[in-house]
């Protein structure tokens, strides 16, 4: 193999592909990225479970392919200087030969016969969405993945289509046990009958920042296993969650009556204040409602104690419910109206939160004891 | 203090009587065991510790061991909980292997230990200690803190004639003997039980303290484990002394609140209180087992019996842990804990278990193992603990049948019920290897 490529190319590429790459491995050729010049450079990165290809423009003098290490590459092009041409040469096929202006590396190298393939397979749903949908969906759900391995299934987003007033939708759902949150856009199409997936929290933060660029179109693609999303060059494959995303509707209250519009600004600064005192577990803030008032409180018996009292509506019966400052900050900071609806039933029961006009986005946290 | 108590200089501890300063004996009885030291009437924090706890009680308990070397350790393999001061002669210590023992002492008569007896005796030491003082801080079943100071009207004596009459009850009544350390803080009346054990009585005074310390390594001090030692070491202080000469806030600086610590302990200042209710920084248990054991099914039932007696105490003591950390140890004596962070602080053995099992089950490779252990850490309020589970409605139907089976178990025993994982894997009969 030989081609020439230049470092801006190489090194935005592999910025997307070496991430993939745990820093610890005990399979050798995980640790390294693949190397094919056919037309282009492609470049191929996995762990197995998480594969991601970006194809870069590239001269190719012979074609071929080979396999070094991801981030001893990365380092190398991140050194050069702007605006380098960089070639790659494998030579006889034992080193390859990375040089640049009068820099010159041999790396070793592995067999890309030996580099796995995830990409085999059919894949019976396509849709297309605007990289912006897919970036809100992920923006308001990620944060309340949970990151307890013993329950694997709560370790991804899941992804489905549901029916909502006659319209299908493609909505996102991701849970801890703490705390739900639920966002949705319109399904587009050759969405709908798709069956529901549980994408991989890794596989959700590498789409999540394929999806930055706000005018591009993410092609998605769903097999029983496997999720592709392809955006421009780069190309994302991962295995899915393997169990069942619990009956997530079942949590969501309908009945409760008690409810709480606050500007979500005052509200949040109001939260980030009073936990300051709050210890690091346990940041439990108390908020007690009656009429028209709410007073937020925090009392930590080992640093001190802090209270702000606020106005807002609240027509109802008087309540005191207990949550996770941070939960409640986290819901705040993805609410997208001005307002925010809090729909309380008790102090034991799980609290609704959701923009004033019954937006996209809906939370539900768990309160605590206070 | 009164007048008196502060001219106590001189004690006979069989005796108790005041003997005359530069005496080689006691006039009154003829003892050679006198203490002196100026500040004896003065110091009231003391640190009880039983000699040879086990091996002392086997003893006690058969007369025949008395001038026989006794190990006390867990059953044909294991390594030695304790080793009489005739076996500690030849070399051996608590923690050893049991088979690196038997060669440095092989006439030593090896006795696996029997708990329930040494809580026993345990407990009738520090019920003969709180009728001293309430203010008793057990460390461990045969350790203890003491705080002495305002006893003396009650009593009639000073702290160190107290705690004198206290070491000879102890021997007079339960056959075993103490170590008393006597100072004014925790931290040097440790070092001083330490200092002339067994049967000792050591004094360190606030005059002498900090002289004391300047030589002593930094081992020495509470909480200095091998890391921080290799970490002192590594930046040039290898003794207390080199600490005492530098400054607190440096020491802050460089080391965090840690070295805030070095620094108070180094100058002898230490001022946490003897708390009757002090708990443990974790709680743990664990196994040797009989044959080395590889099978991840039989070491997960190991690990659930393990977890249930974990959790059992954590609810005695009314606390709840957020760290579970799993213990391991190879056939061939490597030990390798992982440990964990739940996401909520728990006191269930099932999320104890859980963790502990799926930890097990990436170290369950087909290594053989030879003790397995788990253990949890960090403790906070056990209001925190196990909060209710939006998409686990089942949680606290769970934590409900584990309340269930505590209160079967407080009655009928430990065996009286019995989870399908641990009942499955009951000492493997005849049909049960069949099936495998």
């Amino acid at each position: 193999m030989r081609a020439t490529v230049e470092r801006s190319h190489l090194l935005k590429s592999l910025n997307h592909v070496h991430r993939v790459v745990e820093r610890r491995n005990t399979i050798p050729i995980l640790a390294n990225v693949l190397l094919s010049a056919d037309g282009g450079l492609t470049l191929k990165a996995t762990d197995l479970d998480l594969e991601v290809t970006e194809t870069v423009p590239a001269e190719v003098g012979q074609g071929g392919a080979t396999t070094v290490p991801a981030h001893i590459l990365y380092d190398i092009v991140r050194k050069l200087p702007d605006g380098a041409e960089v070639s790659l040469d494998s030579g006889d096929g034992s080193r390859l030969e990375v040089k640049a202006g009068r820099s010159r590396f041999a790396l070793q190298v592995l067999p890309e016969a030996d580099f796995p393939d995830l990409t085999a397979g059919d894949f019976p749903t396509r849709f297309t969405l605007p990289a912006s949908a897919m970036k809100m969906l992920i923006d308001r759900t990620q944060f309340a993945i949970s990151t307890e391995e013993t329950r694997y299934y709560l370790n991804g987003i899941y992804l489905h289509v549901v029916t909502v007033d006659g319209k299908p939708m493609l909505r996102a759902v991701a849970t801890d046990g703490h705390r739900l949150a639920q966002a949705q856009v319109e399904a587009p199409a050759g969405a709908e009958g798709m069956a529901g997936v549980i994408v991989p929290r890794k596989t959700v933060g590498e789409i999540q920042k394929l999806v930055e660029e706000p005018e591009s179109e993410l092609i998605v693609e769903i097999s029983e296993t496997k999720i592709r999303a392809t955006l421009g060059s780069v190309i994302l494959t991962s295995k899915l969650i393997d169990g069942t995303f619990p009956d997530y509707v079942r949590v969501i209250p309908q009945g409760n009556d008690k409810v709480l519009k606050v500007d979500k600004g005052t509200f949040a600064g109001a939260v980030d204040r009073v936990s300051t005192v709050s210890s690091e577990r346990g940041r439990a803030v108390k908020l007690a409602l009656s009429d028209g008032k709410l007073e937020l409180s925090v009392n930590n018996p080992d640093s001190g104690s802090a209270s702000e009292e606020i106005a807002v509506d609240y027509p109802a019966d008087p309540i005191e419910i207990g949550f996770n400052s941070k939960y409640l900050l986290d819901v705040a900071s993805q609410l997208e109206s001005e307002t925010a609806e809090f729909r309380f039933a008790d102090p034991g029961s799980p609290t609704l939160i959701q923009d004033d006009e019954s937006g996209s986005t809906l939370y539900v946290l768990m309160p605590m004891r206070v | 203090m009164t007048a008196a108590s502060d001219q106590l200089r001189n004690l006979c501890r069989d005796c108790l009587s005041r003997a005359p300063a530069g005496a080689g004996r006691c006039p009154a009885c003829g003892s050679p065991r006198l203490l002196s030291h100026p500040e004896l009437g003065r110091l009231a924090i003391a640190h009880i510790d039983c000699d040879a706890f086990y091996a002392a009680i086997e003893k006690r308990d058969d007369p025949s061991l008395a001038d026989k070397p006794v190990i006390i350790g867990g059953g044909r393999r294991g390594v030695v909980s304790t080793a009489c001061y005739i076996a500690r002669i030849r070399g051996v210590h608590s923690a050893m292997p049991m088979f690196k023992a038997l060669k440095l002492c092989p006439e030593a008569i090896v006795i696996p230990p029997a708990m329930e007896k040494y809580a026993a005796v345990g407990r009738e030491v520090r019920a003969l200690m709180l009728e001293l003082t309430p203010l008793v801080e057990p460390i461990s079943i045969d350790e203890a803190f003491l705080d002495l100071a305002g006893t003396e009207k009650l009593h009639h004596a000073t702290p160190a004639q107290s705690l004198a009459r206290l070491a000879l009850r102890i021997e007079q009544e339960l056959h075993i003997t103490v170590s008393v350390g006597l100072s004014f803080n925790k931290f040097l009346a440790k070092i001083a039980s330490d200092r002339n054990k067994p049967r000792g009585f050591s004094v360190i005074g606030r005059a002498e303290a900090v002289d004391f310390l300047r030589d002593q390594p930094v081992s020495l001090i509470w909480g200095v484990g091998a890391k921080t030692r290799q970490r002192l070491e590594a930046d040039g202080i290898a003794t207390i002394g080199t600490l005492q000469r530098m400054r607190e806030s440096d020491l802050a600086r460089r080391y965090g609140s840690i070295g805030l610590r070095l620094s108070r302990l180094a100058n002898a200042e230490d001022s946490r209180p003897v708390n009757p209710d002090g708990v443990a920084k974790s709680v743990s248990a664990e196994t040797t087992l009989d044959t080395d054991v590889s099978d991840p099914h039989k070491l997960k039932a190991i690990l659930r019996q393990l977890s249930e007696k974990v959790s059992r105490r954590l609810k005695k003591a009314g606390i709840a842990a957020v760290t579970v950390t799993l213990k391991l140890k190879t056939s061939d004596f490597r030990i390798r804990t992982r440990s964990r962070q739940l996401t909520d602080p728990t006191r269930l053995a099932e999320r104890i278990f859980q963790a502990g099992a799926h930890m097990l089950e990436r170290e369950a490779d087909g290594t053989r193992y030879r003790l397995v252990g788990i253990g949890v850490s960090d403790f906070v309020d056990p209001r925190l603990a196990d909060p209710a589970d939006l998409v686990d409605p089942a949680s606290g139907k769970r934590a409900a049948a584990e309340a269930a089976i505590d209160r079967i178990r407080d009655r009928f025993g430990n065996l009286a019920v019995e989870t399908g994982l641990v009942f499955d894997e009951k000492p493997a009969g005849p049909q049960r290897e069949r099936r495998d």
